[in-house]
């Protein structure tokens, strides 16, 4: 079951976008008006969403488990920041082109700013945050201090979750393994040399 | 000087740090400088980042992570049209709508460029602000533009300033062109082109702006703390001592962050209105189009030179174009870098309906680079000559082409000898292009030269708490450039304690004063205003404790956490035990100080590209890269590492995708987003060697230390376009050399 969720994951689909709107008390009943929305003609008055209501989800966030409130139209990305405080993951694009946002569900690296929050109901999500266990940073973590991995740092966080998902599957990388494990984040310091010989320094930590 | 003159022809207001340069320049030295000659047991080496931990546990506050309680979200309205007339505006919709709490009108009159700031409003989220922007009725004139200098060049174009479209913004000469090209065995004359390049920080400018009272509270995502608050006291009109400006860390600046910004007095403005803190985030939209950019550069460069390679004089025009602002001087490089008596230069601005540029990484030097250094390897190989030999024919130790004061430190030679042995540029084709086969393979190379030094009058102050607790604090930032760990290390070293010992303070317009990060600039202000204060420290901890031992001050040394007497090691004292003992805070004041007038400094570095070219698709691939670089005593190996990886991976990006593309009908940006506007990724980026030629300059500052920040981002983009050359036979003299203009230069050299 398991397996089969994860291939399904790896070959993403439309339809996979579409059945992610399924889950929970939004039906087939609300998707279509959902997705035909304008968003451009909504007129939102505060305190009354007039179209479809508030969902209460329920999420585990770095081994916590939590139950909230989400509009249909929050991303995975704004409902960390904003109703977590959990600011590590950062909003660089907005749009699903840098990784800056970068996040794990249930182990695999999404981006944050495209997925939205009602579709993270009953999943597992791992932050920037959650990746020390205790005072121990994770290898990664760790390496990417001792190589210098970062310049400014406001694109590590994503970085580091995509390079953690890298070595989940794969414990071993080769540098080109990590080069296209890494395409895409975006680093614009340029940090990318330095960025690499973390991830594979890491590799050899791994238990 | 020289330089003051040649700067002052520079009229550029958004060039703070070279405004700040021609004060300095002619200031008498605080402090006789006199760089240390010992080596340091902290500095210079591999010293990993102090605030580590907190950046890779997503634990770093950068100002997108502020959030303050009750605070509100502005957004801002920003002009569709490339020009027009506001003729009326309307907030009264936006205002109304519930969750709004201010609405502001900030500008009348005419709008110069798609993206201008016309007002901003505030509401208790940020889907209800974008939801007002909406409701803002704004009628506009449309009036004619030109967003493109070609454009705006042209015989009746609109004006954009109510004045001609083309403005000289450099006059330089020395010597006699017109006799040495009579005289010259070869002449030869080329023009180079660069894009409009985008900074794209990776943190999209922000500011929250909080009141108490008539005090104003701003955390900034800027590049010069003390710059945004002298600007906000003038553009509120109160005293900037009731300012407090705080950057704790920032995603990326490059240039675009140097100055107060527009937003920033909105959300002043919005917050005070409200009252109620309001944070501004741009999105990566407006970062494309409203916070500016690397102007283009149109540059001709006519040589004469000897049948040896001597060059005997140069003339250099160039049209640049900066949108409604002026664009960048580029001539640097060539009037200082070879031995060339005889030079004129002369460059104008083109004024066009975008928005004005900024300084980027290296302003003007990029692009002036990419055309010398692109020249000299034509040059060369017009000669006969190996493109690295012609350079070392032409080496100059002396300013302004050998004609001027000498340079205080060159290692530009070593950074030659070194870089070519380490690429092994006996590899490259002798005669460009000679390879076959569909993948070419060629190697380039290119000089930097910068200027990198400190600022007079930056200050820091050394804490010792009673407990022998040590403070380091200096109101600089850290720009992702390794400011925080060096102040750690440098207080450390001479404290005798190691950098996690030292709690660095910084970001704060409340702390000492130090200048913009800008201009490489940092490192040689804020490192030997932290020695000044450490020394005066650690003076007075060896005084306290040669009363103890009974001898004199220069009898005891500082080391290890401890005070011991050089003679009689027995006799020592904890560092902390004998602060604890005194019972007394104590605060030592330090300064960076000025530097002899009579010579030039400045920072220099050797790059080498190696590149493969596919001639059937057009498409290059940077396989290597080594560069080598001269700054004056490097402070910390591992995060000077990263600087020079830094600005090469930006220089391959730009030599290969970037360009901000306008819409000629529309006048708006066609690529505002990092899909269209490609930057390179971590597939695009080769092997890199950073390498340092690690002098000591003996008259820079007490430290002989310069800057590092702009010097890689310099050559980089030259040496990939020179190792395309080498590699297909044919320069392309246009950045980014994208694969359709490499088969054209491709298409064009067979039909030659």
């Amino acid at each position: 079951m398991e397996k089969a969720r994860e291939k399904q994951r790896k070959t993403f689909t439309r339809r996979d976008f579409l059945k992610g709107f399924g889950g929970g008390a939004i039906g087939a009943a609300v998707l279509p008006k959902l997705l035909a929305q304008e968003m451009t003609s909504l007129q939102t008055r505060k305190g009354n969403i007039p179209l479809y209501s508030r969902k209460e989800i329920a999420m585990t966030v770095n081994g916590k488990q939590l139950r909230l409130v989400v509009e249909p139209r929050e991303t995975l990305l704004d409902v960390l920041r904003e109703k977590l405080n959990l600011t590590g993951t950062k909003r660089t694009c907005n749009r699903g082109e840098c990784g800056g946002c970068t996040v794990l569900l249930d182990g695999f690296p999404v981006y944050s700013c495209l997925y939205l929050a009602i579709r993270a109901d009953g999943r597992n999500i791992t932050t920037i945050e959650g990746l020390a266990s205790g005072d121990k940073l994770h290898p990664v973590q760790q390496a990417f201090i001792e190589k210098d991995g970062y310049q400014c740092g406001f694109c590590t966080p994503g970085f580091i979750m995509s390079s953690v998902a890298l070595l989940n599957t794969n414990k071993n990388p080769n540098l080109e393994e990590v080069k296209e494990a890494l395409s895409g984040n975006l680093c614009r310091c340029g940090n990318y040399t330095k960025i690499y010989e973390a991830v594979l320094t890491a590799s050899t930590r791994r238990p | 000087m020289r330089k003051k003159e040649y700067l002052k022809n520079i009229e550029r207001s958004s060039l703070l740090y070279f405004e700040e340069f021609r004060d300095k320049e002619t200031q008498q030295p605080a402090v006789t400088p006199s760089a240390e000659k010992e080596r340091f047991k902290i500095i210079g080496n591999s010293v990993p980042r102090i605030e580590g931990e907190k950046i890779v546990s997503g634990q770093a506050p950068y100002t997108h992570d502020i959030q303050l309680r009750g605070m509100l979200y502005g957004k801002v309205l920003r002009s569709p049209h490339p020009c027009a007339e506001i003729v009326s505006m309307d907030l009264s919709g936006a205002a109304s709508l519930p969750g709004v709490k201010a609405a502001l009108q900030l500008k009348e009159g005419k709008v110069k460029y798609a993206g201008e700031l016309v007002a901003a409003l505030a509401a208790v989220d940020e889907n209800t602000a974008e939801e007002a922007l909406k409701l803002v009725k704004v009628e506009y004139k449309p009036l004619p533009f030109v967003v493109t200098p070609e454009k705006a060049m042209e015989e009746g174009a609109p004006q954009v300033h109510d004045q001609p479209n083309v403005r000289k913004i450099n006059d330089y000469s020395r010597g006699d062109i017109e006799k040495e090209f009579k005289e010259a065995d070869l002449v030869l004359e080329r023009t180079y082109k660069t894009a409009v390049e985008i900074h794209q920080v990776a943190e999209t400018h922000a500011s929250v702006a909080k009141w108490e009272g008539e005090n104003l509270t701003v955390w900034d995502s800027t590049q010069a703390i003390f710059g945004v608050r002298d600007g906000l006291a003038r553009a509120l009109n109160i005293p900037a001592s009731r300012i407090k400006v705080i950057k704790h860390h920032m995603g990326g600046g490059f240039g675009s962050k140097l100055g107060l910004n527009d937003y920033t007095v909105a959300a002043a403005k919005l917050a005070k209105d409200a009252g109620k803190p309001v944070k501004i985030i741009l999105s990566r939209k407006e970062n494309s189009i409203c916070v500016g950019n690397r102007p283009t550069s149109l540059q001709t460069i006519k040589a004469g030179v000897k049948k040896d390679g001597t060059l005997t004089a140069f003339s250099y025009k160039n049209y640049t174009c900066g949108g409604v602002g002026a664009g960048d001087s580029c001539a640097e490089p060539l009037v200082d870098v070879y031995k060339c008596p005889n030079v004129k230069v002369e460059e104008y601005t083109v004024f066009a309906n975008t928005v004005a540029s900024r300084p980027t990484r290296a302003p003007g030097h990029v692009q002036g680079t990419l055309a010398l250094e692109g020249f000299m390897e034509e040059l060369a190989n017009e000669l006969g000559m190996d493109p690295l030999e012609l350079r070392k024919k032409n080496y100059s130790l002396k300013s302004r082409g050998d004609t001027d004061i000498p340079y205080s430190s060159k290692g530009l030679d070593q950074c030659y000898q070194i870089g070519a042995e380490k690429i092994g540029w006996e590899r490259r084709n002798k005669k460009p292009g000679e390879g076959n086969g569909k993948l070419r393979r060629g190697l380039g190379m290119a000089s930097q030269i910068w200027w990198g030094l400190g600022r007079a009058g930056t200050q820091a102050d050394v804490r010792l708490h009673p407990d022998g607790s040590v403070e380091a604090i200096c109101g600089t930032q850290d720009i992702g450039t390794g400011t925080r760990t060096y102040i750690a290390e440098v207080a450390a070293e001479t404290l005798g304690l190691e950098p996690k010992d030292i709690m660095v303070k910084i970001g704060n317009t409340e702390y000492p004063w130090s200048g913009s990060s800008g201009g490489s600039t940092t490192t040689p202000s804020v490192a030997p205003a932290v020695r000044d204060a450490a020394l005066k420290a650690a003076d007075y901890l060896k005084n306290l404790a040669a009363k103890k031992f009974g001898v004199t001050t220069d009898q005891v040394d500082i080391e290890s956490k401890k005070l011991f007497n050089r003679n009689n090691t027995a006799q020592s004292i904890d560092f902390q035990a004998l602060i604890r003992e005194h019972r007394r805070e104590l605060v030592f004041h330090g300064e960076c100080g000025g530097r002899p007038a009579d010579y030039a400094y400045n920072t220099f570095g050797a790059h080498f590209a190696e590149v493969e070219v596919d001639v059937e698709t057009g498409k290059i691939k940077v396989v290597k890269y080594v560069a080598v670089h001269e700054s004056g005593r490097i402070m910390n190996k591992l995060t000077a590492e990263s600087q020079v990886i830094g600005g090469i991976t930006q220089g391959i990006s730009t030599a290969l995708f970037e360009e901000r593309v306008m819409d000629i009908p529309t006048g708006k940006v066609i690529n505002p987003n990092l899909r269209d506007y490609k930057i390179a990724t971590s597939m695009d980026i080769p092997e890199i060697i950073p390498l340092f030629v690690d002098m000591v300059d003996p008259r820079a500052n007490i430290l002989g230390t310069k800057g590092l920040g702009e010097p890689p981002r310099i050559p980089a983009s030259a040496a990939v376009a020179n190792a395309v050359y080498n590699a297909i036979g044919v320069h392309i003299r246009e950045i980014p050399m994208t694969p359709d203009k490499v088969l054209q230069a491709l298409k064009q050299k067979e039909v030659a």
